[in-house]
Parts: structure tokens; C-alpha cells; sequence
């Protein structure tokens, strides 16, 4: 009994540890090459220099390209709470006819519409309307794609919400809109927030719709830009690659450390599509 | 002001004849209103999502290029680009490997390592725990331009510490093993949702019927089988399903072998864009990802039907 206790302690412990390293070593390199001179490809220990970090402010595209991720992530989050918000209360608390099927609809159509299956149709449509090389196309095609699921979550937290504070609200004489502003708002507000550090944390990763519609350097983001970065122009700089990809993931990690520990929740499926 | 202090009996009226809607609309929105204020999003939708998504389905049927002569005036040719791709041996070729990247990163990889780390660490609290799926989870979030050149550092032939720490100088992963790179590599990465996902669902697992089990001299692998996946049934299908939608329609891979070499890791959402963009047959194209969509949506219909029978 006890010597097949002790083998079972081995046995789980050597497990976790394949699990540590499996899942480890692939991230050590991002750990340690910002930080060594002249870094390789194989992990080495860093010598603790801030040269790399210098390298990527000097950098033409580089902390622009942030910048550029920081307007498509924003604005796409701003557009989506804002719609999701206003049709999901509305869908919570009216019975438009022909409700339930729409709702089916969106679910649907948010899982089966992706970035793979319509790169060949945006694409054409973004010629077409003048947007390629558009930030402002980009984030309405991106917020096009990011509403269904939005809306979905959203009428989930507004069907939650106490309905009696609109109730008293209207009886001293509020409109609906400021009723909206002012009651409902507030209320929902957790659920804003999660809609809105989905929708950031996805645009933010995102490469491939960046990839087909935007072609001029200064405009792309940090997800292109790291992809230009290995792939363009012989021999990788890796001191660029490593440092710029430290900074470019610290947001989604601090993101993520802020989402669960205010909220208590995770990206439960959101980050991926 | 004025007009909003008159505004609830008149609301009031316009829902007389349905009076229990009254509790629900409480702010006195009304169908015009709330029809105005869902119209944006829809609109952006179907400007977007719906109208794409159908014009897909037209594109395939035309010889549309993007450069050229059938740029400028394409042509309607009925079926002949799914003709051609079911007689293509390269997209017969993609949609097999697609059928390795799926089954072999999703469904054996991300749920058989997911349930693996949620089951060893089901009773654990404490550091080792949080240090694990910390791990698992900065695999899932990180960027995925930066998780592939990771990936590719790893992997390097020369260089790469993998190659480093098991003492095989010059073995190309990338070249000889692509397939088998970009699956570990998607196992690596999407595993997070598939642990969180069972962790949740072993905590409903009753412990009671665990312990009688135990009592009654049930092996590990007999609990397993006998009390706790008939729990689980339920989660196991809805991560299968979610799973194999998001890898099959996972771009990433492009970012670590763009498929190749000579097309040895040319799943389909690489090949769309192969075909499509860089050799510029939006027609053909446009065809396969009809096909792509049509394979989502048998997944989807399928999960939301499994949604709707659990409520």
C-alpha cells in the first residue's frame, strides 16, 4: 500500500513536471532575450541590458505599430460595448417580434462567419469601399465580427439586472434614453467592462484581418509588424523580435491579471474565434 | 423634460392590450425605440458579417480573379470551381491535413491534456496549482504573432533550444515534421480553454459518489469511466465541438510554416488564403471557403442544438 502511494506521488509529481516544461520552455525565450546583448535563438541567461529596449524606441514602426493596436483595439471595443449595449437592453426588455430567431441567428452567425471563411469577401468588399489601408474600416469590419457574441453576452447580464430602479426612475419622470444613462448603465457596468476587455484582447491579437486590409507600414499593427519583423529581410534581428514581443504582450497579460482578480472570471472562450 | 414626463401613460396606452410586458419594458422603451436602438448594430452586422457571408456563396459560383481580365468582367460559372476543387488533388490534400490539424491538436492534443492537468490537479489548492495553469493560460493569451516566432525560435534547426536540450543539432522540425510541429504547437496553445473548462466541470462532479466509489474498491481509471464521465458527458461534447470549430478555422499556423514546405502543412484556412490572395483566383477561392462555412455550420447547428436540449 504504501510503496504504491509513494510510486503514485513519483508518478504525479514526474507528470507535473513534463507539464512545467512542456509548457515553460517555449516562453523562456521571451523572458530572456530582451534582457542579453546579443541574444540567439537558444535560451541562454540575459546579462541584464536595457540596449534592446533602446533599440525598439529607435525603431521606425515599431512602438508606432503599438500605437496603431491601441487605436484599432479602442475603438473597436468602444463601438462594440456601446452597439451591444444599446440592442441587448433593447432585446432584453422589448418583445420585438421575430426576437428569439434573431437571437438564434447572432449565435450562429458568430460562430460560423470567420476570419477564414470571409478573408475572400472582406477583402473584395474592403477594394471595393475604399478601406484598405483604413482604420476606420478595419474597426467597423472588426466590430461587424465582434457584435453577435457582444450582444449575446450583454442581454445576458441586462436579463439579470433588477428591473424596479427603471421602474422608479420612470415614475419620477426620467426618458428612456436618460433612464438607459443613468439607471441602466451603471447597473450593468461589470458587464460592460468584460465586453469591453473581450473585444480589446481580441483586435489586439488579431492578425489576419490587419493583414489582408492594411498594406502600409505606418499604419499596421504590432501583430503585423512582428510577423514582418521574422519574416522579411534575411537574417531575423533578434534582439528586435524579442523586445518588441515583450512589450507588445504585457497588455494582454496585465489585462487578463486585471480581469480576474477584479472580476473574479476568465476569458471563458472570448480571447479565441 | 416636458415631453418626458408625458411619456409614460402614453407608453402605458400602447401596451394596454399586452399589459405584462409593462413589468418587463420598465423604462417605457416601446417597439419604435427599441427597434432604434438595435438598428445600428444590426446594420453594421449585415454590413459586415451577413452581406460577406452571402457573397462568398456568389463568388464561388463566378471565374473572379484579381488581377486580369476576369477582374474587370467576371464571369458566372455555375458549379465549375467546386468541380475543380473536388477534382484537385492539393485541396483533397489540405482537407486532410485539416482532418490531422483537428484530430490531432483539438481532439486528441487540447481535450486529452486539458483533462489530464484539470484531473491531476482537481483536489490541489495552493501554489503548484496557480503555478500550472498560470502557465497554461499565458500560452492561451499571449499574442499569437508572438507565440509563433516563439515557436519558431524553439524549433529552429540550428539554433533552437529544443534541438539544444535534446542534443540533435540540425534537425529541421519545421522542414522534415510541419505537420507534427503545428499540431504540438496548437496543442501548446489553445490547451487552457479545455483545463478550465473540465476543472469547472470536475467541481460538479458530486464527492460523495466519488468516495463510495473508492470505498467499493474502484481503481483511478474505474472512477474514471463509472461515476465521473457520465458527469461530464454534457461538457465533453460542448468542448469537443467548440474546439474543432476554432482550430479548424485557425489561421496561425501561417505563421510558422505558411504551409509549407511545398504544401506539406497547407490546411485549409492557409490554403484559402494561398489560392485567393497571393495567386489571386478569388473564384476558386471564394468556392472553398463556401465549403469552410458549410462545415461550421454542421458544427454549430450541432452544438446549439446540444445547448438548446440541456435547458
Amino acid at each position: 500500500m504504501t510503496a504504491r502511494f509513494v510510486a503514485g506521488r513519483i508518478g504525479f509529481y514526474t507528470l507535473i513536471a513534463v507539464l512545467l516544461a512542456f509548457f515553460t520552455i517555449p516562453l523562456l525565450w521571451l523572458a530572456t532575450a530582451p534582457f542579453t546583448s546579443d541574444p540567439t535563438y537558444e535560451v541562454g541567461v540575459p546579462d541584464f541590458t536595457w540596449e534592446n529596449f533602446q533599440a525598439v524606441a529607435e525603431h521606425p514602426y515599431a512602438l508606432p505599430s503599438l500605437y496603431n493596436s491601441l487605436v484599432l483595439s479602442v475603438g473597436t471595443a468602444l463601438l462594440v460595448v456601446a452597439m451591444a449595449a444599446l440592442a441587448a437592453y433593447a432585446l432584453s426588455r422589448v418583445r420585438l417580434p421575430g426576437r428569439d430567431a434573431l437571437l438564434y441567428a447572432l449565435l450562429l452567425l458568430s460562430s460560423i462567419i470567420t476570419g477564414t471563411a470571409a478573408m475572400v469577401p472582406l477583402f473584395q468588399l474592403a477594394v471595393e469601399l475604399n478601406l484598405i489601408d483604413s482604420h476606420l474600416g478595419l474597426i467597423l469590419i472588426l466590430t461587424g465580427g465582434l457584435l453577435p457574441a457582444a450582444i449575446f453576452m450583454m442581454k445576458d447580464f441586462m436579463d439579470s439586472t433588477p428591473k424596479s430602479y427603471e421602474e422608479s426612475a420612470r415614475v419620477f419622470g426620467a426618458s428612456p434614453l436618460q433612464i438607459v444613462r443613468h439607471v441602466v448603465v451603471p447597473l450593468v457596468r461589470p458587464g460592460l467592462a468584460t465586453i469591453g476587455v473581450w473585444a480589446v484582447a481580441n483586435v489586439w491579437g488579431n492578425f489576419l484581418m490587419p493583414y489582408l486590409l492594411l498594406s502600409d507600414v505606418e499604419k499596421q499593427p504590432a501583430a503585423v509588424i512582428t510577423y514582418t519583423l521574422y519574416t522579411e529581410g534575411g537574417q531575423a534581428n533578434l534582439r528586435m523580435l524579442s523586445t518588441f514581443g515583450l512589450l507588445y504582450s504585457v497588455p494582454v497579460v496585465l489585462m487578463y491579471l486585471f480581469v480576474s482578480k477584479k472580476y473574479g472570471f476568465r476569458f471563458h472562450g472570448g480571447i479565441k474565434r | 423634460m416636458a415631453q418626458a414626463t408625458s411619456s409614460p401613460p402614453e407608453t402605458l396606452d400602447e401596451d394596454a392590450p399586452a399589459r405584462r410586458s409593462y413589468s418587463s419594458d420598465a423604462a417605457g422603451l416601446g417597439r419604435l425605440r427599441a427597434g432604434v436602438f438595435v438598428a445600428p448594430a444590426l446594420l453594421l452586422i449585415a454590413a459586415f458579417l451577413v452581406f460577406p457571408a452571402l457573397w462568398v456563396l456568389y463568388l464561388g459560383l463566378t471565374n473572379y480573379r484579381l488581377t486580369g481580365i476576369a477582374a474587370a468582367e467576371p464571369q458566372f460559372v455555375g458549379l465549375d470551381n467546386f468541380i475543380d476543387a473536388v477534382s484537385n488533388p492539393v485541396f483533397w490534400n489540405s482537407t486532410w491535413l485539416t482532418v490531422q490539424f483537428v484530430l490531432g491538436s483539438a481532439v486528441i492534443g487540447q481535450v486529452g491534456l486539458g483533462f489530464t492537468i484539470a484531473w491531476l490537479l482537481r483536489d490541489r489548492r495552493g501554489p503548484l496549482k496557480r503555478l500550472v495553469e498560470g502557465l497554461v493560460i499565458l500560452a492561451w493569451i499571449l499574442p499569437s504573432a508572438v507565440v509563433s516566432f516563439l515557436w519558431v525560435a524553439l524549433l529552429d534547426r540550428d539554433g533552437g533550444t529544443l534541438n539544444a536540450l535534446l542534443g540533435l543539432p540540425g534537425f529541421a522540425w519545421l522542414l522534415d515534421h510541419p505537420m507534427l510541429s503545428i499540431i504540438i504547437f496548437n496543442t501548446w496553445r489553445g490547451t487552457a480553454f479545455s483545463m478550465m473548462l473540465y476543472g469547472a466541470a470536475l467541481g460538479n462532479v458530486p464527492p460523495s459518489h466519488l468516495e463510495s466509489a473508492r470505498l467499493a474498491g474502484a481503481s483511478g481509471w474505474q472512477q474514471l469511466r463509472d461515476v465521473v464521465f457520465p458527469h461530464i458527458r454534457g461538457h465533453i461534447l460542448t468542448n469537443l465541438l467548440l474546439i474543432s470549430l476554432w482550430t479548424f478555422n485557425d489561421f496561425t499556423p501561417f505563421m510558422i510554416t505558411a504551409g509549407g514546405p511545398d504544401g506539406k502543412s497547407e490546411i485549409l484556412a492557409v490554403h484559402v488564403y494561398k489560392v485567393a490572395l497571393q495567386s489571386g483566383e478569388l473564384g476558386y477561392g471564394a468556392a472553398v471557403s463556401t465549403v469552410i462555412l458549410l462545415i461550421n455550420l454542421v458544427v454549430a447547428v450541432f452544438y446549439l442544438r446540444l445547448l438548446r436540449s440541456k435547458k
